[in-house]
């Protein structure tokens, strides 16, 4: 009895294993939990972001490496007309669409908010655009706009507002502004669900107590729901900024950059300089020359939201 | 269901561990793994036919002459180049790659000499043709081995062109009787269809013979000297202008390679320069494509060259050339099928199912009996023989195939005609040319 007494004692008092005890300090157990994600995250961003940095300053082509050029790719980049348009186009695109995919989001959210008899359909109707795959949906759009049998032109001519063809993807300006609408069309519904999910969040309390003060629907919307809002709000806009800003499906399955070049964004000239080209250290800078910006936008969002927390 | 048991996995283990060891000391591989595979990609035709015709019969007959399975993949021929880059940078992908246009020149790098297979091609099969040269040799050795050019031709109406005075199959020879004949067809509903976007076939075949048929030209023989911005260049897109207002779908400047044949097909165009395509499409469903008087839209179909300019008359036909990769490690296998798939009896399959839609890399092919079947189709039969290439004056060197992959001289036009000044235009592309010319 004794013996075994004193044995238990000291299996008791006998200091762990080292690697147990190593994962009960909490700062190890900490490090040894966020290693998935650094290796994943190392893996799938770093490196290629790192690759792409290195390319960028070489005069690599494809199937060879290069010598080191320094920033003379950015050079000529910034010295590239098409270069040009493209940044102009891709600051386009993004403002409007997201002015609008904000807007008609909201919109959508607000009645969305409300009680409806097949409220729950609606709500998953409203995500389609956002589910389907978008090249298979800028595809159906890409019909819907072909210069020669565009279903839009064919309903217009038959409710008399036209007389000729419009020519939606062969001119600049209208091929501009297809693909921005199909980027809202895809777009709204993201805004629309996460900013509903926002409005769920707000006490109906507030805005009952406002309404039996007297508040109108628009000062009730303006001073309550909208500053309660803004939070979610932001990092809607700021994930959908990245997104537009980046994007390539659209424009290159619609107008593949076309007519002549007027629709290009950073995404798909890098994609015609270094994969159509083969001047991979080129189409890298032109890629890469979309980072500052991003970069800015997202310290300034962060910061914002920031403060409105704190408030 | 089977009982894993310690002793079945120790049974399984030794008899893996023998095999392995079997293996090591023979130096031979299993049975199952002797067979090699040659990956072959290439663009999905536009005469589907002989894609079954590939798969179904010759890779069959291949694996049984050469003890080679063939693995081929078609592709939409717009995507292949973002295959062949992404296959390259990473080192595996395809062992043969069929590229169109000069592209060939952009991997030059990047691929096995094929010198010996392509010579002993043209010398067997009566010498190849300028084209084939141009785009598959990179002036020291062949790069690759020419497969085919699919001939370009102006694809028209011929009732609707007898209506406007040119009966008897006739077509107008001249850009200037092209424009005035394409104005009274398009007052009629009845545009000329030709796309002016980013694609691989018809906009760089349209836009280049039309550069040099004005006397413009890219560059000096040097291969250097940029020379484009010449009067004859801007006499050329001014005319242009003109003539897509006047005669021109507008809708053009946003097609690809497709959207003139359903144009064409669907009769809302009555010419386009195509490859035969939109005929042989027409042959094979007589009763889908009827002409507005109810008959068979074959039978309404001919064939012309592009017209003369003040420069002469010339044309661009789309060579499509094989690239063996450097990455591949089935080289020599590849190679003898590349050898074996030009020899005559297969690659004769092959080129009675393309219809004359190709015509071959050599001058042999053009005394085949299949140019007897068809009249209609008699256009094409030595059309590659008038055909200059992208980069004239000089080679068409990996130069050439970025100014063609950047579709300069296209815009060049497709500018001038959405209201750039001409001049302007002109300009805009010699400064492009130039950053490429360097």
């Amino acid at each position: 009895m004794a013996i075994s007494a004193v044995s238990a004692t000291t299996l008791r008092e006998a200091p762990p294993p080292r690697r147990q005890r190593l994962l009960e300090d909490e700062r190890w157990l900490a490090f040894v939990l966020l290693v998935p994600t650094i290796v994943l995250l190392g893996m799938f961003i770093a490196y290629p972001f790192i690759r792409g940095i290195l390319l960028s300053v070489t005069s690599s082509r494809v199937g060879m490496p290069g010598d080191f050029v320094g920033l003379a790719n950015f050079y000529k980049i910034f010295n590239d007309g098409i270069f040009r348009t493209s940044v102009y186009n891709t600051f386009v695109y993004t403002g409007v669409t997201t002015v609008f995919k904000l807007a008609l989001g909201l919109w959508l959210a607000m009645l969305l908010n409300r009680n409806f008899r097949g409220k729950a359909f609606t709500r998953a109707f409203i995500l389609l655009p956002f589910i389907i795959p978008t090249v298979l949906s800028t595809f159906a759009w890409k019909w819907m706009f072909d210069p020669t049998f565009s279903v839009l032109n064919w309903l217009l001519y038959h409710f008399g507002l036209i007389t000729g063809r419009i020519n939606w993807l062969g001119d600049p300006d209208l091929a501009m502004i297809s693909i921005i609408v199909v980027n809202i069309w895809r777009g709204v519904p993201f805004f629309a669900i996460s900013l509903l999910a926002g409005l769920q969040t707000i006490s109906p309390e507030l805005n009952e107590a406002a309404a039996i003060d007297g508040a109108k629907p628009w000062q009730r919307f303006w001073h309550i729901t909208w500053p309660l809002l803004l939070p979610v709000t932001m990092v809607v806009v700021l994930f959908s900024v990245i997104q537009t800003f980046a994007d390539f499906q659209i424009v290159y399955v619609m107008t593949g950059g076309g007519p002549a070049n007027a629709t290009h964004l950073f995404a798909t000239y890098a994609y015609q300089i270094a994969i159509g080209t083969g001047l991979l250290s080129e189409g890298a800078a032109i890629a890469l020359a979309m980072f500052p910006v991003l970069f800015l936008v997202v310290i300034i969002q962060l910061l914002y939201i920031r403060r409105v927390e704190v408030r | 269901m089977t009982k894993v048991t310690r002793r079945n996995v120790l049974k399984g283990g030794t008899a893996l561990v023998g095999g392995m060891a079997g293996i090591l000391a023979t130096g031979r591989p299993p049975a199952f793994a002797q067979g090699t595979t040659v990956h072959w990609l290439r663009w999905t035709d536009f005469v589907p036919a002989s894609d079954q015709l590939l798969r179904n019969e010759i890779a069959k007959e291949g694996e049984k002459a050469l003890g080679i399975k063939l693995n081929i993949e078609t592709i939409n021929a717009n995507d292949i180049q973002a295959r062949v880059t992404s296959a390259i940078q990473s080192g595996s992908g395809p062992d043969v790659v069929c590229v169109l246009n000069n592209w060939g020149q952009l991997y030059g790098e990047s691929v096995i000499d094929v010198s010996d297979i392509a010579e002993e091609l043209g010398k067997g099969q009566g010498g190849f043709y300028e084209t084939s040269r141009a785009v598959a040799n990179d002036g020291k050795k062949w790069i690759a081995v020419p497969w085919c050019i699919v001939g370009l031709q102006i694809a028209y109406r011929k009732s609707w062109f007898a209506e406007i005075g040119y009966t008897d199959g006739k077509f107008p020879q001249t850009w200037e009787e092209y424009r005035e004949a394409g104005k009274k067809l398009k007052a009629k509903g009845r545009p000329i269809g030709q796309t002016l976007g980013h694609t691989f076939g018809d906009a760089p075949a349209f836009t280049y013979p039309y550069l040099w048929s004005w006397g413009g030209k890219e560059v000096e023989a040097d291969g250097k000297t940029v020379v484009l911005n010449s009067p004859a260049t801007v006499e050329s897109v001014k005319f242009m202008v003109a003539f897509w207002k006047d005669a021109h779908d507008e809708g053009g400047l946003a097609w690809d390679d497709s959207n003139n044949n359903r144009a064409f097909l669907s009769g809302t165009c009555s010419a386009t320069l195509n490859g035969a395509s939109i005929y042989i499409e027409a042959l094979r469903k007589p009763d889908t494509y009827k002409t507005e008087a109810g008959g068979q839209l074959k039978d309404d179909i001919l064939h012309a060259a592009l017209p003369k300019g003040p420069g002469g008359q010339f044309s661009y036909h789309v060579p499509f050339s094989n690239l063996l990769m450097g990455y591949s490690k089935n080289q020599d296998a590849a190679k003898k099928f590349l050898g074996w798939i030009h020899s005559k009896d297969v690659y004769d399959k092959w080129f009675v199912s393309q219809k004359g839609f190709s015509v071959g890399p050599t001058t042999d092919w053009e005394k085949h009996k299949l140019w007897g079947d068809d009249p209609i189709m008699l256009p094409y039969k030595q059309a590659a023989r008038t055909g200059r290439f992208a980069g004239y004056q000089g080679p068409s060197t990996r130069k050439a195939a970025e100014v063609v992959t950047k579709y300069i001289i296209i815009d060049m036009y497709a500018k001038a005609v959405q209201g750039m000044p001409a001049e302007d235009a002109v300009k805009w592309a010699e400064t492009e040319l130039k950053k490429v010319y360097v």
